[in-house]
C-alpha cells in the first residue's frame, strides 16, 4: 500500500524533506518534551520531599487548625480544619475583591468623566488624583490608610458615637446588626415583587417610548417602587426586625457588625488606587467616541447627561470594557498585600499561618496558585461574555 | 519560516535540559558545600534585639548571631566567615528545606511536628523560652486571666499563635487575633493601638518592648503559658552536619562549665583536666570524628565565647533587655543547660 503510494509520486520529496512531516515531528518532539519536563519536575520533587521526610499530600485539610482568625464570613473557630481555614481566607479575600471593584469602577468612572469635564477646576483635580495615586505603590499606600487612620481614632473606651448605635474607635466601626423575626418573609416577598414590578413597568415604558416617543420616568419611579413597597410590607408586618446593638464590653465591643480596620483600610486603598487607572481607561475610551457622534446628538437637540448616558459611553464600552478587565484581575491579585497589615484573606491565612504550622508548602501554594488561576479566569469568562453583549454587532 | 521554528524548538529543548539538569547534579553534604562557598549561610531574623538584629553598618549581633559564628569558628576558624539569610517566621523551613540556608538560626521552638514532618532536625537548645504577653501599663491589667476579649497582636507562622488560641479556650476566654507578617509590624499595631495585648515569647516580648516609644508605657505580665525550646536548626538528613551544629553548642556549654571562656582559651590550652584538653582539642580526636579540625573546640570558644559568656553579651543582665539567666543558667547553677559531655 504504502510502496505504491511512494511509486505513484516519485517526484515528491522524502519525507524528512517534508515540510509538513517536519513541521509535525517537532511539534511532537517539542510536546514530548514539555511533558518529559513536567513529569520530571513533579517527581523530583516528591522524590527530594520523601529522602528530606518532608509529609506529602492533602490529608493536613482535615487536621484541627488550633488557631483564631478575626473575621470570617462563615462560622470559624480554633477546632475546626485546615480546609475551613481555606474556606475562611477565600471568602475573605473574595469580599474585598468585590467590595474594591464595585467602589473603584464608581469611582473610576466618576473620575474618568471628570478628567474631560469643561470646568477647569474639576478636570485638574481629576488629573492631580489620578497623578498622584497611580505613582504611589500601593503597599505604601495600604499602609498609610492603614496606620494614618488607626492613630488617629480614638480607643475603644472614647470612641466616636454616632446616635447610640454607631461606634468607631481604632479596633473598626461598629454597627447594630439586624435580626429579623418572625413574619420577615413578607418583606422579602415584598421585594421581589417590587423587582418583577421594576422590570415590567421598564419593558412597558420602553414600549411607550418606542409608540408615543414619550419619555418615562423610569428610574425614579422604578426606585420609588423598590423602596416604597418592602417598607410597607415591614410596617403591615408588624416591624418584624430587632437590632443587635454594640456595646463595651470589657477590652472592646461587642455584638452588632464590626468592619475591621485591616478590611476598612484595604477596601479604600485597593480602590483609590485602582479608581486611577480605571479612570484613565474611561477618559482613552470616551475620547475614542468620535466627535460627531457628540455633535449630532447635541443637534437632535439631547441634553448632555442623557448624550453621555445614550450615546457617548455606549460607544466607549468597547474600548473600555478589554482594559477594565485586566484592572479587576490587578485588583483582586493586589488584594493578597492583605497580609502586610493583617487582614486575614487568602495568602494570609492559608500560605501563611496554614502553611507554616502543617509544612506543607507544596501542596498550599499549589492550592493557593489554583485559586488565584480561577478567580482571575472567571473575571475574565464574565466580561468577555459582557463585552460581547454590548460590542456593536454588524449586521 | 521552517527553519527559525526548528532553530527555536531546539533552542528551547536545550534550555529545558539545562534547567532540568540542575536537580540531577550529585547532592554534596551540607559540610563540603559550605566549605566549598567558603563560608556559612545562616538563616536568622529580620532584626530581633538581642537575637539577632544587624546594626547601622550591616554588623549582626545577637545570641541566635552568635550560634552561627561559632558553627563557623569551628569550620573554618573565622567567626565572620558567615553570610546571614534574614527571615520571616514564615519563611524560615522553606528556606531550609530548599537549601537556601545551611542553617537555621532564629528563636524556632522545637516542636514534635515541626521535628517529624517538615524534614527538620533540631540540634539543641540555645534559649529555654515561654510565651508570655505585654500589655500597655493604662488598661490595668495584671493577669493573664483577665484578658477575655482581648483583642492581641500576633507573628504568622508561629507556635505562638496555636498556643494562645488553646489558652483561651482552656481557659473559657474568647479573643481577636491581628496576625502581622513581620514582628516590625507587630509592634507598630501595638503601638498603634490595634490591640490590647501583644503575645509572643518572653525573651521577644523583652526584645519588642525596647522597641517602643516609651518602653515604660508597657509591662509584661507574669503568665508563662507555654515552653518554647529555641534552637538552632537543620535539615534531615545529613547526620555529620547535624552533629557538627549540635557539638558546636554543646561544646560551648561545656566550655562555661569547665571555666573556659574566650579569654582565657590560650591559657586553658595548658590545662591538665583532661575535660578541658578534650574539649580544647589538645587531646584525642573529638573534630575529626565530626569531620573538623581538632581545635573546633577552642576556635569556637577562643573567637565567640562560651555559653555564658554568649548569652551575657546578648541577652543578660547588663544588655537593654536585662533577662537574668532563669532557667538558662547551668545545671550547676539551678539552671537547666545541660550539654552531654565532650569524650
Amino acid at each position: 500500500m504504502k510502496k505504491q503510494t511512494t511509486d505513484s509520486r516519485p517526484s515528491g520529496p522524502k519525507p524528512w524533506y517534508d515540510p509538513r512531516i517536519r513541521a509535525l515531528f517537532f511539534q511532537i518532539v517539542a510536546i514530548a518534551l514539555v511533558f518529559w519536563g513536567g513529569w520530571t519536575l513533579v517527581d523530583n520533587t516528591l522524590t527530594n520531599m520523601q529522602s528530606r521526610g518532608i509529609s506529602t499530600g492533602f490529608g493536613f485539610l482535615e487536621e484541627t487548625a488550633g488557631f483564631g482568625i478575626i473575621m470570617s464570613l462563615v462560622p470559624y473557630d480554633a477546632t475546626m480544619t485546615y480546609g475551613r481555614t481555606f474556606v475562611v481566607g477565600l471568602m475573605n479575600t473574595l469580599l474585598v475583591s468585590a467590595m474594591g471593584i464595585v467602589t473603584a469602577t464608581i469611582l473610576g468612572f466618576i473620575i474618568g468623566v471628570a478628567r474631560l469635564s469643561s470646568n477647569w477646576l474639576v478636570a485638574k483635580l481629576a488629573l492631580v488624583y489620578i497623578e498622584v495615586i497611580r505613582n504611589i505603590p500601593l503597599l505604601l499606600q495600604i499602609f498609610f490608610w492603614y496606620f494614618a487612620v488607626l492613630g488617629s481614632l480614638p480607643s475603644p473606651r472614647q470612641s466616636v458615637e454616632v446616635a447610640g448605635s454607631l461606634f468607631l474607635n481604632n479596633r473598626g466601626l461598629y454597627l447594630p446588626e439586624p435580626i429579623p423575626q418572625e413574619g420577615f418573609g413578607l418583606v422579602w416577598g415584598s421585594i421581589l415583587v417590587a423587582i418583577v414590578a421594576v422590570v415590567g413597568l421598564s419593558k412597558w415604558a420602553k414600549k411607550r417610548q418606542l409608540a408615543t416617543g414619550e419619555i418615562f420616568p423610569t428610574f425614579r419611579v422604578g426606585l420609588a417602587i423598590v423602596v416604597v413597597l418592602p417598607v410597607l410590607a415591614y410596617l403591615a408586618a408588624g416591624s418584624p426586625m430587632t437590632w443587635d446593638m454594640p456595646a463595651l464590653k470589657g477590652f472592646n465591643f461587642g455584638g452588632g457588625i464590626t468592619i475591621i480596620p485591616e478590611l476598612a483600610a484595604l477596601w479604600v486603598a485597593l480602590s483609590l488606587y485602582t479608581a486611577s487607572f480605571i479612570a484613565e481607561i474611561v477618559r482613552s475610551g470616551i475620547l475614542s467616541v468620535s466627535k460627531g457622534q457628540t455633535e449630532a446628538a447635541k443637534a437632535l437637540g439631547l441634553p448632555n447627561g442623557r448624550i453621555l448616558r445614550l450615546v457617548v459611553i455606549p460607544q466607549a464600552m468597547r474600548v473600555i470594557i478589554p482594559p477594565l478587565t485586566s484592572q479587576y484581575l490587578n485588583l483582586t491579585k493586589n488584594s493578597s498585600l492583605a497580609t502586610a497589615i493583617g487582614y486575614p484573606d487568602l495568602v494570609a491565612v492559608f500560605m501563611g499561618t496554614t502553611l507554616n504550622q502543617t509544612g506543607q508548602a507544596v501542596e498550599v501554594v499549589a492550592i493557593t496558585m489554583a485559586v488565584y488561576l480561577t478567580i482571575s479566569l472567571l473575571i475574565s469568562l464574565f466580561m468577555n461574555i459582557y463585552n460581547r453583549a454590548v460590542a456593536i454587532k454588524e449586521r | 519560516m521552517i527553519m527559525n521554528k526548528t532553530k527555536s524548538i531546539a533552542a528551547g529543548a536545550v534550555m529545558l535540559c539545562g534547567v532540568l539538569a540542575v536537580p540531577f547534579a550529585s547532592a554534596a553534604t551540607t559540610l563540603e558545600s559550605v566549605k566549598e562557598k567558603g563560608h556559612l549561610q545562616c538563616g536568622v531574623t529580620s532584626g530581633l534585639p538581642g537575637f539577632s538584629q544587624p546594626d547601622s553598618e550591616g554588623n549582626w549581633t545577637g545570641i541566635d548571631v552568635d550560634t552561627c559564628r561559632a558553627v563557623a569558628a569551628a569550620i573554618f576558624g573565622d567567626a565572620q566567615a558567615v553570610e546571614f539569610t534574614p527571615l520571616t517566621a514564615k519563611e524560615r523551613f522553606t528556606a531550609l528545606q530548599s537549601g537556601e540556608i545551611d542553617m537555621l538560626s532564629r528563636n524556632t521552638t522545637w516542636t514534635l511536628t515541626r521535628d517529624a514532618s517538615l524534614g527538620l532536625n533540631f540540634a539543641g537548645v540555645n534559649y529555654y523560652d515561654g510565651q508570655g504577653f505585654l500589655i500597655k501599663k493604662e488598661l490595668g491589667v495584671n493577669d493573664a486571666t483577665e484578658l477575655n476579649g482581648a483583642t492581641i497582636c500576633i507573628q504568622a507562622g508561629t507556635t505562638t499563635e496555636l498556643n494562645l488560641s488553646d489558652y483561651f479556650r482552656a481557659k473559657g476566654m474568647e479573643y481577636q487575633p491581628i496576625v502581622f507578617d513581620t514582628s516590625e509590624q507587630t509592634v507598630q499595631g501595638f503601638a498603634a493601638g490595634r490591640c490590647d495585648v501583644l503575645t509572643s515569647d518572653r525573651s521577644q516580648l523583652a526584645a519588642l518592648r525596647s522597641k517602643l516609644q516609651d518602653p515604660s508605657s508597657a509591662e509584661i505580665l507574669p503568665n508563662t503559658i507555654s515552653k518554647e525550646p529555641l534552637g538552632p536548626v537543620v535539615r534531615q538528613g545529613d547526620d555529620q552536619w547535624f552533629n557538627i551544629v549540635k557539638w558546636v553548642l554543646s561544646a560551648q556549654i561545656n566550655a562555661e562549665e569547665l571555666g573556659v571562656t574566650s579569654s582565657n582559651a590560650d591559657q586553658m590550652l595548658k590545662s591538665d583536666n583532661p575535660n578541658i584538653q578534650r574539649l580544647l582539642g589538645t587531646d584525642g580526636d573529638m573534630g575529626a570524628k565530626l569531620g573538623l579540625r581538632d581545635d573546633f573546640g577552642y576556635q569556637a570558644i577562643k573567637l565567640v565565647g562560651n555559653y555564658g559568656e554568649m548569652y551575657d553579651r546578648n541577652v543578660g543582665p547588663d544588655t537593654p533587655l536585662g533577662l537574668s539567666r532563669g532557667i538558662n543558667a547551668l545545671w550547676t547553677e539551678g539552671g537547666i543547660m545541660y550539654a552531654p559531655p565532650v569524650r
